[in-house]
């Protein structure tokens, strides 16, 4: 690590409104950056962390303006420049890395055009810096970014580039005319977990080798506290705790860093997760005194009266809290562990045997078999493109070109959904990865949760039906006014709730989840999976947990699958794949997975 | 993704769900929706209250051919002498009613059979779409024409002339709406109930077309006004003596400079008319915009951009 250098980064008290109201979106954020350090901004959807990271680049979202605070990068103030130093200043001085990194290049442009019109652009800065030959620069780069083996590469487009070249590329272009700020806005989130710690080795490895500033946006804590020298954590607009990465960690002093480095689940351990209930407040609603203070388990009443104060702890660590008296030490929570359930799969619901399936000539898995026991789980695990969630839909009859053999209770199921029969159709239920369009948009959820029970048992009576209705609706924890809503006015937590209601609703015996807390946030992961744990138990429900986060795996399944380009590499009881495993494959899975250590030092990624 | 409501600016109070009702309302509150309601609202007075207050009958010559205003008729007399504002007042509601049911028509069969093809795929698509491209080779006046000149120049003739016309050209539109629909989860998650597919295109896509819907009702009207007056213009829609705005147009075409008002006055009728419809189509069509974003972020943004007051 470098030694920390100048300030490069100074926000003071940065608000952001939406345009002509008073309605903060933004309020009272500060932090500074200095050369070479990396701070961590961690929050959740709609904390606001993407609004202040544009910020730094002087750019502010329609519908929004800044109300009064200061960005400095540099000596320049980002709020007050003009569009034409604003022009001059990114890609040059601050750079953006963007979430996706395949809709951050333009398609039709070859990777190599891109990236010399970033020298094109500022032909002044990079004379001023003394970078040289474009040509030669331009070379260098792509060596730091780990891409100067494959020079064939300029010459690609970007749909023929992996998700990792691209973000790579994207690194490059940011990288390319050594700019001392760079703002990164969950660059991995898209990301398989080997090439997000190859992106996340480079992105370190730069910033420490050029003194560069970086701020890193995540909701992933994990990732960050593997990186970060400082963290920021954000709630509702307002930065709640900052602090160094190790006092962050190791001795969190505002409830919702608490609960929300307890809502991580660990590779190393079985335990129940814990998220946290009720909903972060919207803009305009949000309350008078502490925003955190709805959901705060250790909220007092002074908490509502007014704005909370920013408590100075020792070592520079700051929190917005009034109770930290009590949350000073280190969060000793011992978390419950899960006991060991039966791994052996006994009475065997699903079972498949030597599948092998194609998208047109491609080959998406092959050979594959795994059984699923009655009240057991199975988790499927591997990287994008190794097949899982293809072999979901083998078995739910979505995806129909395959050969070998599927069983359920003993009986080979036909290809498609559609010549099955009724019965099997309501005994395997699917839960889909996104809930943002798994349910209708133009139905209530009481007519979503209901159609099943329409199609299954039209005899039943309109009591019969409500009643079931409002049963499982409580079941998933949602109240019974969630009957007359749309799917746009919840959460998605909330409607992958209602899509885990509609597959109960008609009582099934296998449930297969793909990938289906993707699109949620730590903190609601953490209910959801809790939720399908406590459901699979009562129930006796057999789960097909398909999943990329390794992590998540420990807290809920018994055996774990892992796939690999469309093979089986390792099978066997999550507990020894995970503390002994055999295949290499998994064995550098296990290595890649970043881990928060509690109430310790972070380890560091080791230096490459 | 995990940060897609944070990529919007979640920070209007929430709406509700685009149903036809919500949308129209919407629309309506945009400027140039008002402007484009007030218009086709004037228009459509004239035509329904019109037949009630006309002073003399539309068939009777009360005056000199092509007489000029006078006392007893206000915008003067047509071709043969009868009131033009009688004849106005009369002949809107039935151009009205039939562009109303050659729309009716023509959405109606363009949107069965654009989500039959867009869903069903395979040979369904294949008959469907290659029939709609031989169709729309013919530009789509010179069809109906084809149609009136061969089926005869009665009312409901017209109107199914006009409203096989529009079919295609609907199906078209439907088609690629329904592909993009189709391909969403909520109708994989119907389909794996073993919900069959007639229910499945009516209960899950076809509520969820109500965007491209309304919009091209709007625009079909439009077209379907323009064609059916111009029809009469040629001499194929309602036989004379009746009062049609087209109609009115043609026969008086000859006496323009002896009373303009005979010609002119049908003629603003239509045009504002088209220009009403078109206009509050153009609302609606901004206003699913902003829904369908909606609908696809999970969030809530801004109205388009600057709409909105």
């Amino acid at each position: 690590m470098t030694p920390p250098g100048d300030v490069r980064v100074d926000v003071q008290g940065l608000r952001i409104v939406l345009a002509g109201s008073s309605v903060d979106v933004v309020d009272d954020v500060s932090f500074q950056v200095r050369s070479g350090e990396l701070l961590g901004l961690v929050g959740e959807s709609g904390s606001g962390k993407t609004t202040v990271a544009l910020a730094l680049l002087g750019h502010v979202r329609r519908g929004l303006e800044v109300a009064a605070g200061r960005v400095l990068v540099g000596d320049n103030d980002m709020v007050k420049a003009s569009e034409q130093q604003l022009q001059r200043l990114r890609g040059a001085e601050v750079v953006y890395i963007p979430q996706d990194p395949a809709s951050a290049l333009n398609p039709v442009l070859r990777i190599g055009t891109q990236l010399t019109e970033v020298f094109q652009a500022h032909r002044q800065v990079a004379a001023a810096k003394h970078l040289g030959d474009p040509k030669a620069r331009l070379r260098q780069t792509l060596e730091e970014v780990g891409l100067g083996k494959t020079p064939q590469l300029l010459k690609a487009y970007p749909h023929q580039l992996s998700g990792g070249q691209q973000q790579r590329a994207v690194l490059a272009m940011a990288f390319a005319l050594r700019p001392s700020v760079i703002v990164l806005d969950e660059p991995t989130t898209a990301l398989d977990v080997t090439t997000q710690r190859h992106v996340l080795d480079t992105v370190r490895r730069l910033c420490g080798a050029y003194g560069v500033a970086a701020v890193y946006i995540s909701h992933d804590l994990a990732v960050v506290g593997s990186l970060a020298n400082t963290l920021t954590v954000m709630y509702a607009g307002k930065v709640v705790e900052s602090g160094t990465t190790a006092a962050v960690f190791g001795r969190p002093a505002h409830p919702y860093t608490r609960r929300l480095l307890r809502a991580i689940p660990s590779p190393e351990r079985s335990e129940v997760l814990e998220g946290i209930e009720g909903q972060p407040p919207h803009p305009t609603r949000r309350p008078r005194g502490c925003d955190f203070a709805p959901r705060c388990p250790m909220a007092a009443p002074a908490c509502s009266d007014g704005p909370v104060p920013v408590v100075s702890l020792p070592g520079g660590h700051l929190v917005r809290c009034l109770r930290t008296k009590l949350t000073t030490g280190p969060d000793t929570r011992h978390p419950v562990q899960i006991s060991a359930s039966r791994a052996d799969a006994r009475d065997t619901q699903l079972r498949v045997s030597g599948l092998s399936a194609r998208y047109g000539t491609t080959e998406a898995l092959c050979d594959v078999s795994l059984t699923v026991g009655r009240d057991q789980c199975v988790a499927l695990v591997g990287e994008s493109g190794s097949g899982k969630t293809t072999l979901a839909r083998c078995v739910v009859g979505l995806h129909t070109s395959w050969s070998g053999q599927v069983q359920f209770r003993g009986q080979d199921l036909p290809r498609s959904a559609q010549q099955r029969r009724p019965q099997v159709l309501q005994a395997i239920q699917y839960i889909f990865q996104n809930p943002y369009t798994a349910l209708n948009p133009r139905k209530t959820i009481g007519q979503i949760i209901e159609r099943p029970l329409h199609h299954f048992h039209p005899s039943l009576s309109r009591s019969e039906r409500d009643e079931r209705v409002t049963r499982v609706l409580s079941d998933v924890a949602l109240g019974p006014d969630f009957w007359s809503r749309h799917p746009d006015q919840l959460s998605g937590g909330e409607r992958q709730r209602v899509a885990i209601a509609r597959a109960l609703v008609v009582s099934p015996d296998l449930l297969v989840c793909d990938e289906i807390t993707s699109a949620l946030d730590v903190s609601v992961q953490a209910t959801i999976v809790e939720l399908l744990r406590r459901l699979q138990a009562e129930r006796h429900l057999s789960l097909l947990f398909i999943t990329h986060n390794l992590a998540l795996v420990r807290s809920i399944a018994q055996t774990v699958t892992v796939l690999s380009g469309g093979k089986v590499v390792e099978n066997g009881p999550v507990k020894r794949v995970f503390e002994r495993p055999e295949n290499p494959y998994t064995v550098r899975l296990m290595e890649d997975v970043p881990k928060v250590v509690r109430g310790e030092q972070q380890p560091r990624l080791p230096a490459p | 993704m995990a940060t897609a409501s944070d990529v919007t600016v979640a920070v209007l109070p929430a709406r509700r769900h685009g149903g036809w009702a919500a949308i129209l309302r919407r629309a309506a509150s945009l400027p140039r929706g008002r402007v484009g309601l007030g218009l086709l609202g004037l228009v459509v007075a004239v035509a329904v209250v019109g037949p009630f207050v006309a002073p003399h009958s539309a068939t009777a010559s009360i005056v000199a051919p092509f007489a000029g205003p006078s006392r007893q008729a206000i915008l003067g007399g047509d071709v043969l002498g009868r009131d033009v504002l009688s004849r106005v007042l009369d002949g809107g509601w039935v151009l009205l009613a039939m562009a109303a049911a050659a729309t009716a028509l023509g959405v109606a069969l363009g949107t069965a059979s654009g989500i039959a093809a867009g869903y069903l795929q395979g040979r369904p698509d294949g008959i469907i779409m290659r029939t709609v491209d031989v169709l729309l080779a013919f530009p789509q006046l010179v069809f109906a024409l084809l149609l009136v000149s061969i089926l005869g120049p009665t009312v409901w003739l017209t109107v199914l002339a006009v409203g096989l016309s529009h079919a295609p050209q609907v199906a078209r539109v439907m088609r690629s709406a329904t592909l993009d629909v189709s391909e969403r989860d909520f109708v994989k998650a119907t389909e794996l109930l073993g919900v069959k597919r007639r229910r499945i295109m009516t209960e899950e896509i076809l509520p969820n077309l109500v965007s491209p819907l309304m919009v091209e009702i709007g625009l079909r009207l439009t077209y379907s006004i323009v064609i059916i007056a111009g029809l009469s213009f040629l001499g194929f829609g309602q036989p004379p003596p009746a009062p049609n705005w087209g109609i009115m147009i043609n026969e008086n075409r000859q006496g323009l400079v002896l009373n303009p008002w005979a010609v002119v006055v049908p003629a603003i009728l239509i045009a504002l008319l088209t220009i009403g419809a078109s206009t509050f189509t153009d609302a609606v069509a901004r206003v699913t915009i902003g829904i369908d974003r909606e609908a696809e972020t999970g969030a809530v943004l801004a109205p388009a951009a600057g709409e909105e007051p």
